[in-house]
This record gives structure tokens, sequence and C-alpha cells, in this order.
């Protein structure tokens, strides 16, 4: 399902085998559990998270078919989803999604969740597949693209047009920092990334309240934080 | 004064006559009414294209009308008619369950240029007409719709500053770098309706549900959406 690996400080956490990485409740929370062992490592708060896949696909979003069969797993799988992303969120440590194949609706949500997206431009799209599938988005999916996608022309056609966005479009559209031109490549440039930021110090702590700060509009739809502004209290290791 | 004409997938709302096409309350009701037939009347493919005949697209709001009401207090009473009758109009075009477009054969001023930022798409003339945020020179303040339709659409405070604060004739080269409009890269009334008609032909082939499209429109714009009052209802219900 996921597997973890540890190469010095970074962490390198991959959806294993060759199918869709479908987000269904097992995975999900084989997802959650390996980022809880993250957080809780010792040398969490100087490390670098990378997210990644095997195969052709980085994700293919909720596992549909489960929900046909049970309509009250997608109320289970969406909340699940919205668990790991708060704790993606809240990590204390940059992350970075090395999309090495498509990463559909929650699967682009996904990938999108983290600080950094490094995808591979000879295959694979980024795809908002809702308005092509006839799935209504939930509100805390639209927060986040609103909060990650700057130009509402881009976010317009992510959404209205379900265009299907290829690493060099991503880049254009600032979805995507950059392009690489395989998967291979893909994944070495976020080591590269992951080790330059650790080269350059700081506290995971006090990046993860940033980060939360940063996006707190999906952390209220997520965890139903308080819109005034008060923060959950989680790990807090203020130096003052 | 306003006309709706079928032609296949395409319903085509025209502002005819060769003049200013001023919202009068009239208007208003004709745009607002006609918008209605073409909801009650849309299917899968449904596409809407608005335009205009002449050298103006529309200069706003019929603040002649308002003038003539003989008194301080009277022109304030009508324009105040005015503001609040067109804010349905902003509310049909986000509600319409179907793409739509904005071909901008000539000026779009104030409540007219708001006419067409509605509309998901934006086209105007490389050539001939501009887009003008009157307000600030003629000393109007800003309904909150208008504003919210500003930031939702317009993504740059650089942009946002140009269009409201500093009284621009903005032509279609700078509106494109902008960010306000899609494309002005045409050289007629004719050219500009043309590829108005392409885009939306090629969105009609995708027969999407426009309740689904709608739904995801309204939540791209999710304060504008509670100023109208417009329910931006989303929940995943998923669908095979």
């Amino acid at each position: 399902m996921c597997s973890l690996e540890k190469r010095g400080r970074l962490f390198i956490l991959k959806l294993t085998g060759d199918g869709e990485h479908r987000l269904n409740p097992t995975l999900l929370d084989s997802l959650r559990s390996t980022i809880n062992q993250i957080r809780s490592d010792q040398s969490s708060s100087q490390s670098v998270l990378i997210t990644t896949s095997d195969g052709k696909f980085f994700s293919n979003g909720y596992d549909l078919a489960l929900a046909e069969t049970n309509p009250s797993l997608s109320v289970l799988m969406d909340s699940k989803l919205r668990s790991l992303v708060a704790d993606l969120i809240s990590l204390p440590m940059p992350t970075i999604a090395a999309v090495t194949g498509h990463a559909s609706a929650a699967g682009c949500i996904l990938a999108m969740s983290h600080d950094y997206v490094l995808m591979r431009r000879d295959r694979g799209f980024l795809y908002m597949s809702e308005l092509d599938i006839e799935l209504k988005v939930p509100a805390w999916f639209m927060a986040l693209i609103r909060v990650k996608i700057g130009s509402p022309a881009a976010r317009r056609d992510v959404m209205l047009t379900a265009a299907k966005v290829t690493a060099e479009m991503g880049v254009e559209m600032g979805i995507v920092d950059s392009a690489y031109d395989s998967a291979v490549e893909t994944v070495e440039a976020a080591v590269r990334l992951g080790e330059e930021i650790i080269r350059r110090g700081g506290d995971g702590h006090v990046y993860g309240k940033m980060r939360e700060t940063l996006l707190r509009e999906v952390l209220v739809h997520t965890i139903g934080e308080d819109e005034s502004g008060s923060s959950v209290v989680r790990n807090t290791r203020s130096k003052l | 004064m306003c006309t709706l004409e079928k032609r296949g997938d395409l319903f085509l709302l025209t502002l005819t006559g060769d003049g200013e096409h001023r919202f009068h309350p009239d208007t208003i009701a004709t745009i607002l009414s006609l918008l209605e037939q073409a909801k009650s009347q849309s299917t899968r493919g449904s596409i809407l294209i608005t335009t205009a005949n002449g050298k103006f697209f529309s200069n706003g709001f019929d603040l002649a009308w308002a003038q003539t009401a003989g008194s301080i207090t009277g022109a304030a009473n009508r324009l105040h008619q005015m503001v609040e009758s067109f804010k349905p109009v902003v509310a049909a075009l986000l509600d319409l369950p179907m793409p739509t477009i904005a071909a901008l054969n000539g000026h779009a001023a104030a409540a007219g240029l708001m006419l067409a930022l509605s509309h998901d798409y934006v086209f105007m003339r490389k050539d001939r007409g501009v887009l003008y945020m009157s307000e600030v020179d003629i000393g109007l303040s800003m309904p909150d719709y208008f504003s919210a339709l500003v930031r939702a659409k317009i993504g740059t405070s650089a942009a946002r500053r140009e269009l409201l604060l500093s009284g621009k004739k903005i032509r279609g080269e700078e509106a494109v770098g902008l960010g306000i409009v899609d494309s002005a890269a045409y050289d007629s009334e004719e050219g500009v309706v043309e590829a108005s008609v392409r885009l939306g032909e090629k969105l009609a082939a995708k027969k999407w549900s426009g309740e689904v499209y709608a739904s995801i429109r309204k939540s791209l714009y999710p304060e504008l959406c509670g100023i109208l009052g417009l329910e931006a209802r989303v929940f995943a219900t998923p669908k095979l």
C-alpha cells in the first residue's frame, strides 16, 4: 500500500504497486499512520518529506467503485483524506510531492497538499475530473484549489474545463514548481531539493505553524478550525 | 433592445441596436427574463454567448434616466434601483447551468464591464473597444457585488488597482496582460463572435451536466456567491 524509507533526514513515502493507488479507507489509514510515525520521529523537525509513487499513477482519486457498493464509504474516505491533509498541513517539516504519474481528483488534491510539486513532463497529468464524471466537489477541495492556484483563469481552467494538466502546463499555471524528463529524474530532483532545504536549516515546528497560517482557509474546512484565527494547539515548542 | 437566439447548442444573447446599450430598469428586466428563458431551455452541451451590436458592448447604467428624476434624492433612488435590480442578472449568470462567454464587440464600462466579467470567458477586440471602470472618475461608489466580482475574477492587486483606481481606459492587449480578459486577438466584431462560437462548440462537445457545471462554478467564487445570496452548496455525491 505504502512504504516509508529514510535517507539521512529525508522521509520518502511511496504509494506502492502498479495500480491506481485509489484512496480507499485502508490506504488512507496506512498513509495517516505513516505520517504520524514521521511526525513522532526524533529528527522530524529537521527533516523533509517526499511523497511519490510506483507505476503509472500518483493516485487516481477516491475508490469510487467501492463507494458505489456502499455510499457511506464516500463520506468515510472524504473524512479520512481530510484528516490526512490536515496532518500534512501541520506537519513540522517541508513536504515535496514528486508526481511521477497521473493525479486525479482526490489524488490531485493529495499532490497539491504538499509545499512543492515536482512533476515529470514526459507522461501523466493533473486532472480535476469532477466535471467530467459528475462528481460534486467538496468545499474543502475548493479551499485548497483557491489557496494553491493563484490565477482565477487557471482555477477556472482546472475546475471548469476539467483540464488534463501536463507538467509544462502546470508550471505555466503556477500549480507545478518544476518539470523533469522522467520519473527517476523527478524523484532525484525532489531528493536534491529536500537536501538543499535541510542544509538551509530552520525549525520544522516553526515551519509547520507558518504553513498552517498560510493554509488557514483549508484548515477551517478540514478540521473545522474556528475562523477567528485561534489555532488548535498541537506541538507547541516555541523557542521563547 | 435585447434578443435571445438559439443556434444549435448555442444561445446567443445580443444587446441590439447602435446605441450605448445602457442598463435602464427595463433593459435589466429583459436581460433577466432572457437568461431565465435560456436556463429553462438548457440541456447538456448548452452554451451562452453574450454580445452586442455597434461601438459599445455596454456603457453601464442609464445615468441620464437617473438624472431626469428631477432631484438629487430622486436620482440617487433611481441609481439605487438600477444597482439593486442588476444584482440578480449577475446572480443569474453565476447560476446558469452552461458555460458562458462574453464576446465584446466594443466598449464595456462600469455595469457593462460587470456584465462581461459575470461570464466564464471574456473575449475582446484588439483594434477597438476599451474596458473602463468609470466610478472613480464620476464619483460613484462601488456596489459591494461589483467589488466582489472584480476580486473573484481578477487575480493580482496591480490589475485590480489599474481597473478600479486609475480611471484608465484599458485596451485589448493590456486587458489580456492584466488577466481581465482571456483573449484580445480579434480585429473585428465578427472575429470576436467567431472565436466565441469556436470555444463554445468545443465546450458544448463535452456534454457536461449543466447542474454540475453551475455548482462547480459557484464554488470557485464563494465570497461573491455569499453577497449575491447564491448558495454555493458543494458536496460529494458520487454518481457513477
